[in-house]
């Protein structure tokens, strides 16, 4: 039931943006997805396109899962195009009205734009989330938080980070378990589904406790097995892979710059 | 030769507190040898797992002394240097796994130990090669098998490079197969590499390769000699809660009906030869 639930999305393959540096691709992402809310007009919009496709070719994902990613967001986007178009109802080029409902050129290509934007959004997350393991990510957030051990937050961020790891693992390892509770429990004649409400949160006690009881259990376990394995936080640890930015992160970075500054002036954007 | 562990006049009890609580663990007296291979048995609750955690300082003792290599696990600088001369695994294979790919769950031992790079990445293929895991070195550690997900275990204990590793039921949640990789993988570690080993274990053929046999019961030693001695004496092998193997049973039944065979011995091919040396007079 629940198994089918995994985290991330790696996709295993080996391109140009499976190697780039993940503090690279991390930091990319942040300011295009910046530069996607920017953009003021269709010009702009366009250079954006062009550059979140070829992101989307170059990592040798099959597009048909960057296509399931869309469709479960397709709900919002058809949502956030109706309501553009009956919302913007200046213009004068009506196209369509009936009863209170007037629909403008301008309110089909404003909610055009909107649309847009947001499958960019979502398309040049997934390329990241494809081409980026989970591990790869939390290093990538450790690293680039590390500048903030001068305000004496190191530990911090170590903590932080070590935190998400551990997470990591164990997902995977409590969705199993929660598996094997609800089968237990509906072997005992336990009724998940029906009900309202109340009775359904009821229901689900039963499995939340054991799995409580069994999570902690399991930290305690874990903390015995990382003392045994000389854990003492951030502090003299070294790590074994360092992540060292090579000439792939520095060309698609100049490559992203120029494209932003051809936004800018396309975009008017100051 | 020389002990590696060395443990006098030792007590613990969980809640130290109140004095009328029994001890888990109980004037225990214990010096294991470098290089050995020792077994510890005893039914549910005998104090072997509280042992186990006394001998790198997860727990101190109540009373008496534990010390690894000279080092006394209460002195608390001493407590990194201790448990990085002895490893630890146990049960669960699956809560003692910290990372999501297998290579670097080998290296945060020697991560924490602070080593250069290139030394982690030496030690970590090469524990990775002892335990035949190198093929799995980037999978995530959920999608292993028991006894892969053990060796993984085993792997991150070895990246510390220790000279003892101590190893608390680790089998007790594998299938056949996996209880077996394990096993040989402990058994050619101490063979090949000569790293002393102490296995917990309720299965009492995983004993078949000890040098010594401990037998444990209410926090205290009962039995401790070489793995023959400690079978031969049936009686007190059922007086400490434990199933006689089935091998031993067979001959000390015979035993009983007057046949001359002695009943020490653990895996069936041995009290197979055994037999037919009471029958026959010879040789199998
Ligand atoms: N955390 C704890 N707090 C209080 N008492 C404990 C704790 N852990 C174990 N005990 C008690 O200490 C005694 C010895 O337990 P221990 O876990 O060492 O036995 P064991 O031989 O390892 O058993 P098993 O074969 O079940 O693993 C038992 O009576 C147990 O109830
Ligand atoms: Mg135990």
């Amino acid at each position: 039931m629940l198994s089918s639930f995994t985290l991330g999305q790696y996709y295993n393959t080996t391109s140009v943006i499976h190697r780039l540096d993940p503090r690279f691709k991390l930091l990319q992402l942040i300011f295009i997805i910046a530069f996607i809310f920017v953009c003021k007009n269709f010009f702009a919009l366009f250079l954006m396109c062009a550059l979140v496709l070829i992101a989307m070719l170059l990592s040798k994902v099959p597009f048909r899962m960057y296509l399931r990613n869309l469709k479960v967001i397709l709900p919002i986007v058809v949502f956030t195009a109706i309501l553009n178009m009956l919302y913007v109802n200046q213009g004068e080029v009506v196209l369509f009205s009936w009863w209170i409902i007037t629909v403008t050129l301008d309110g089909v290509l404003k909610a055009a734009f909107m649309v847009i934007r947001i499958l960019l959004l979502i398309l040049i997350s997934a390329v990241l989330t494809y081409t980026t393991t989970p591990t790869e990510l939390t290093d990538a957030i450790e690293s680039l938080l590390k500048p903030l051990k001068f305000l004496g937050l190191g530990e911090l961020v170590h903590t932080l980070a070590m935190m998400m790891t551990i997470s990591l693992r164990f997902i995977p390892t409590l969705t199993d378990e929660t598996d094997k509770i609800i089968s237990a429990q509906k072997a005992r004649g336990a009724d998940l589904e029906s009900g309202n409400i109340l009775s359904k949160i009821k229901a689900l006690l039963p499995i939340l406790i054991p799995l409580l009881f069994s999570a902690i259990r399991r930290a305690d376990d874990l903390a015995d097995a990382m003392d045994c394995r000389c854990y003492s936080g951030g502090k003299g640890r070294t790590r074994m892979k360092k992540l060292v930015p090579g000439a792939k992160d520095y060309i698609t970075t100049t490559i992203l710059i120029v494209v932003f500054a051809a936004v800018i002036v396309v975009g008017k954007v100051f | 030769m020389q002990n590696i562990i060395e443990i006098n006049n030792l007590t613990f009890q969980y809640d130290g507190d109140s004095p009328n609580s029994s001890a888990a663990v109980e004037g225990i007296n214990l010096q294991i040898e470098k290089g050995s291979f020792t077994v510890i048995l005893g039914h549910n609750g005998s104090g072997k797992s509280t042992l186990a955690k006394l001998l790198n300082g997860l727990l101190l003792p109540t009373e008496g002394s534990v010390s690894v290599d000279g080092l006394l696990t209460t002195d608390e600088k001493n407590i990194f240097e201790i448990r990085r001369k002895l490893g630890m695994v146990f049960q669960n294979p699956d809560n003692q796994i910290v990372c999501t790919v297998v290579e670097e769950d080998v290296a945060f031992g020697p991560e924490n130990l602070g080593l250069e790079p290139s030394e982690i990445r030496k030690r970590v293929d090469s524990a990775l090669e002892t335990v035949d895991m190198t093929e799995y070195r980037f999978a995530a550690p959920d999608r292993l098998s028991g006894g892969q997900k053990q060796r993984v275990a085993l792997a991150g204990i070895l990246a510390m490079e220790p000279e003892c590793i101590v190893l608390d039921e680790p089998t007790a949640m594998l299938d056949p197969k996996g209880r077996k990789e394990v096993i040989e993988t402990i058994t050619r570690l101490n063979k090949e590499k000569g790293i002393t080993v102490i296995l917990i274990t309720h299965f009492m053929e995983e004993a078949e390769n000890a040098d010594r046999v401990i037998v444990m019961d209410s926090g205290k030693i009962t039995a401790d000699g070489s793995l023959f001695d400690v079978f031969s004496n049936t009686g007190l092998i059922v007086n400490a809660g434990l199933a006689l193997p089935q091998s031993v049973e067979l001959l000390s039944v015979l035993k009983q009906k007057g046949f001359n065979v002695k009943p020490g011995y653990i895996s069936p091919k041995a009290a197979a030869k055994e037999i037919y040396r009471a029958l026959k007079g010879g040789t199998l």
